[in-house]
């Protein structure tokens, strides 16, 4: 029989860990799983979406199901997987699809609550670069591309980002917009959305290694709570503008121990997501 | 009438110099096997087809097989770039190559407007996207039943399209199960089609289980054994992913000189994928084993007469 390790159990809400027994990627990642509570379906993109969906199944989002672009509905996966297409989504799955069916019927059906993505660069509207640094017809440097995300940014429910930040990736301006955001504010994008159809009302968190962000009434990123061992200075010169700070600005929660169980022992031993 | 054959004899008669080709897989089941006889037979000015061009395609395109790519994503997932690739589009070296890019849906779409012989795709996808602008062949539809606008993308008939599968007969009836990317409208989509399978098997297994026909072989012009011919992509239930050789990759496909090196050692230098798996010796292969079975149940069609 497979011999599979048992699913974890959801973290009780214990001792938290000191703030120099966490990194700053750990801190991310347990921010962003967090914001997953009580969501039902998740669509997870390549990368650190993939650590932080996993660790929320484990902990503050048991129920959560799993949608995976490459064709798994209800991923269970003993071992986190390093691509999402490894065979550890498959096996125990509640489902298989073809990937015509997952984008059709799953995503442009609407069954999709949040989408998870990671970029290269990102606005103040949360609109996306994952394309091309430069010129799209001469590249500075030539990245990934769409994917999946241009799709999930329109048509899953809400819209949920994860990366760490700097200011060639926190952007004035975006070199290239693959995946739509707020466009050019709230007013604007909530008007073209309606014209358009889309499904999606667009992205509503971003994780960064310092803080997290929601979106506010002018569909503009605000720094709503900064992680432990993080300041103002630091989220100032990484970003490409002057950001909002909520009044009165939160302090992130540090991981707790069980949060740190997780990872470092059952999600990312070898530290592949979090070094 | 057995389609069974060599893969070099296969690759010989299906694959042309300027075809339009698509080795599919989303992940799962990547004929790296039949990528790599191209490699060996010195195909020329390819159009290369598949959503995530993968390390398939990076050795491919580093091989000079290849003019353009037809893609959705490329990179090397979770570990970093294609970067035989991105030479040939950053710098032009040693040469241009084309791009002709969509998103993952409307790649399947495009295979499946292909298979099925329509004119276009529709989606809802595209909105407020640099993408059409990237690409003039995204274009906007209006709905001819109302003011609704979607995307449209064209239909993707490639020449020839390999598949990988767990198993399939002689006559090319093919069964597979995990992740099936598009393999299927891949298929359907193409002029000619080479399945790649771990094991041949009677007639009587894949009519056991008809469900599990995700290609018949009315569409299949070749069918190729060749057990760890997905290597080092995996096989579900076969082998596991070789996720060791994803990341080691990165530094090969860093420098173009140990690039050329590892395709002289690793697809010039051997005959093919038999000695390709021994050379990666018994202690590797072994260690890509599953680690336990988990079998499907069976289920009772019942018989009828």
């Amino acid at each position: 029989m497979s011999e599979q390790r048992p699913v974890g159990q959801p973290a009780a809400s214990g001792s938290a860990a000191p703030a120099s027994a966490f990194t700053k990627s750990e801190m991310m990642i347990v921010a962003a799983a967090r914001e997953l509570a009580g969501q039902r379906v998740c669509f997870v993109g390549v990368g650190l979406p993939n650590i932080a969906v996993n660790l929320a199944r484990l902990t503050v989002a048991p129920t959560l199901e799993l949608v995976y672009e490459s064709g798994a509905f209800g991923s269970k996966p003993p071992r986190l997987p390093l691509s999402i297409g490894d065979p550890s989504i498959v096996t125990g799955a509640t489902a298989i699809v073809p990937m015509f069916e997952l984008f059709s019927f799953y995503l442009q059906g609407g069954l999709v609550d949040v989408g998870f993505l990671g970029a290269a660069q990102i606005d103040r509207f949360g609109n996306i670069n994952s394309t091309v640094i430069g010129d799209y017809e001469h590249p500075k440097t030539r990245l990934p591309g769409s994917g999946g995300a241009c799709e999930i940014a329109i048509n899953a429910r809400q819209v949920f980002v994860i990366m760490r930040q700097s200011k060639r990736s926190f952007v004035d301006k975006i070199d290239f917009r693959t995946s739509p955001g707020n466009l050019g504010g709230a007013e604007a994008a909530a008007r073209i959305r309606r014209e358009q159809g889309w499904l999606g009302s667009g992205p509503s968190v971003v994780v960064t290694d310092l803080g997290i962000y929601h979106f506010d009434d002018a569909g503009e990123m605000r720094l709503d709570s900064i992680h432990p061992g993080a300041t103002l200075d630091q989220v100032r010169e990484t970003i490409g503008w002057d950001p909002k700070v909520a009044e009165p600005l939160a302090v992130t929660r540090p991981p707790t121990a069980e949060e740190m169980r997780l990872i470092r022992e059952e999600l990312d031993p070898e530290g592949a997501y979090t070094k | 009438m057995s389609k069974v054959a060599s893969m070099r004899d296969a690759v010989a008669e299906v694959v042309h110099d300027g075809d339009v080709v698509a080795i599919e897989g989303f992940t799962h089941l990547i004929s790296f096997a039949a990528g790599h006889e191209i490699i060996r037979q010195r195909k020329r000015d390819l159009t290369l087809a598949r959503l995530t061009p993968d390390l398939i395609y990076d050795q491919m395109v580093a091989a000079g097989t290849a003019r353009k790519l037809i893609f959705s994503w490329l990179g090397n997932p979770g570990v970093g770039g294609l970067y035989a690739i991105r030479r040939r589009v950053e710098s032009a070296d040693p040469a241009p190559l084309e791009l002709e890019e969509y998103s993952h849906f409307g790649m399947v779409g495009r295979y499946t407007a292909g298979a099925a012989n329509l004119p276009f795709y529709p989606l809802r996808s595209y909105f407020e996207s640099d993408l059409p602008k990237a690409n003039p062949l995204i274009r906007p539809i209006r709905s001819p039943y109302g003011d609704e606008t979607v995307y449209a993308v064209p239909p993707l008939k490639p020449d020839v399209t390999v598949v990988h599968a767990q198993r399939a007969d002689a006559e090319g009836n093919t069964q597979m199960w995990g992740l099936l990317g598009c393999q299927k409208e891949a298929a359907f989509a193409a002029e000619r089609v080479i399945i790649v399978v771990e094991e041949l098997v009677d007639e009587a297994v894949i009519r056991a289980d008809p469900n599990r026909t995700v290609i018949p072989g009315l569409i299949v012009d070749a069918v190729v054994v060749e057990p760890w011919g997905a290597h080092p992509s995996y096989v579900q239930g076969s082998y596991d992913r070789d996720n060791r050789f994803y990341r080691d990759w990165e530094g090969i496909s860093k420098d173009a000189t140990t690039t050329q090196a590892w395709l002289d050692e690793w697809v010039y230098g051997i005959s093919g994928r038999a000695e390709y798996v021994e050379k990666l010796g018994a202690e590797r292969v072994a260690a890509l084993k599953p680690s336990g079975t988990a079998p499907s149940g069976s289920v009772d069609y019942g018989t009828y007469r």
